[in-house]
């Protein structure tokens, strides 16, 4: 079990700043976020996009904010539980939670602040029969450890630059890996395209184009992928795993389930303090909504500063707050 | 101001009447107009979760960028009229299509 004061659910640039804030009162914070790297929307979505309305940057680059964001929090030591989904929260006696990832991590805090943007990105779904059926039973949607799939029969299907990586990579792990594309030609980056076709031609994968996936076969564990092409022809592929690549999607998540007002995916809080219905969690960033609410990245930044001293009664019930500038105090790292 | 026709999932149709000189986008007025359009990403071409097929009319708009086909291109399904709402402009040649919302994320 994680111990921590302030468990934040949401890695993304709210999540991080407010770690900060909290920081400069001395309150410990855990991250949780879905995806395996820090910078939610920013680093998976426009690392290299410009952003022009950042207070002090003329313009930024999304994963250069994130990168400074890191900076400027490491003061205050932040830990992470990354590529784990908050599936549970459960209210202790004292008032404290303890939340549980779909991994089973635990971390026991005061309070919990949902900084989670849009939802947590999951994986698109191709429409199948038993798609969910065999999820886990040779469905995956992500390949967490490669070599899962050394010398197994693994299909993927997609056509982006995910879709290419994977099939060049796992061609040296697999047994066989075949890769369905329902065009001719691929969007992806040309290079790894071309390693694609390459591939193909020394006969190390088996490049099926202009087809999709049709159904699923197999009892209990996935066993054979079925494919319509172009002509409304079937081909049926003997496999162990089918790693479907389209791409990923926000959704709420089970934040859904926790009793919190929700209007339109987000959750609605008083503006004094972005406090949600419920005592100790606070919801700030892209995931809150009230009268007037803007999604920028500034008013998160100002949410979190106002949220951490809103918090401080729960870490320090017994102590004051006095409120200072770092100006006055600089910055006491833990 | 336009007017084009909007059909969500059920296969409810609508007339919607936009203002074509404020440079809004389709995503945009989809929006304001309480579809439930995600646009994940803001009108950046950089999420895929504003994805429309455009039923009729589509010979008048502009053809889609190579971003934009780069995006349909990750969905497990799209059609040959499909487009990223945030990538088609409110303007005159929109007059009389016919929207329909695409997507699960929708």
């Amino acid at each position: 079990m994680i111990t921590t004061d302030i468990c934040i659910i949401g890695a993304g640039p709210v999540g991080l700043f407010s770690v900060f804030e909290a920081g400069l009162l001395k309150m410990r914070c855990h991250l949780i976020d879905y995806l395996p790297q820090v910078g939610g929307q920013l680093s998976e979505i426009y690392p290299q996009k410009p952003i022009y309305d950042i207070p002090g940057y003329p313009e930024v680059k999304a994963q250069e904010l994130v990168d400074n964001l890191m900076e400027q929090i490491k003061p205050f030591k932040p830990t992470f539980t990354l590529g784990e989904r908050v599936d549970h929260l459960a209210k202790q006696s004292d008032g404290s939670f303890i939340v549980t990832t779909n991994d089973k991590t635990q971390v026991h805090a005061q309070v919990i602040v949902i900084a989670g943007g849009l939802g947590v990105f999951e994986p698109r779904k191709p429409a199948l029969e038993k798609l969910d059926h065999f999820e886990g039973k040779g469905v995956t949607y992500m390949v967490k450890n490669p070599e899962t799939f050394r010398d197994k029969k693994v299909v993927l299907a997609g056509g982006g630059d995910s879709a290419l990586d994977w099939a060049i990579y796992l061609s040296k792990v697999a047994q066989r890996v075949t890769l369905v594309h329902r065009n001719e030609t691929f969007r992806g980056a040309p290079d790894s395209a071309a390693k694609v076709f390459d591939l193909a031609n020394e006969g190390k994968i088996d490049l099926i184009l202009s087809a999709n996936l049709k159904e699923l076969g197999g009892n209990g564990h996935l066993n054979t992928v079925k494919l319509e092409n172009k002509s409304k022809e079937e081909i049926t592929i003997d496999t162990d795993y089918l790693i479907p690549l389209f791409g990923l999607s926000p959704k709420l998540g089970p934040i859904a389930d926790w009793g919190l007002n929700i209007d339109k995916n987000a959750i609605e809080v008083d503006t004094r303090d972005y406090s949600t219905g419920v005592e100790r969690i606070y919801a700030i960033g892209d995931i809150n909504t009230y009268p007037g609410k803007l999604k920028l990245i500034l008013c998160g930044f100002h949410e979190a500063a106002i949220m951490m001293h809103a918090a401080f009664k729960y870490v320090y019930p017994d102590q004051k707050l006095s409120f200072k500038y770092t100006t006055v105090n600089g910055v006491n790292s833990f | 101001m336009v007017k084009f026709t909007v059909e969500d999932h059920d296969g409810n149709r609508q007339e919607i009447e936009a203002p074509d000189d404020m440079g809004l986008s389709l995503m945009e007025i989809l929006k304001a107009s309480e579809y439930p359009v995600l646009a994940t990403c803001g009108g950046m071409a950089l999420c895929a979760t504003c994805h429309v097929e455009v039923l009729e009319g589509e010979d008048e708009l502009s053809e889609a960028t190579d971003t934009e086909l780069d995006q349909l291109e990750t969905l497990p399904e799209y059609f040959p009229t499909s487009r990223l709402a945030c990538q088609v402009r409110i303007s005159p040649l929109l007059e009389g299509s016919v929207i329909k919302l695409r997507g699960e994320d929708n």
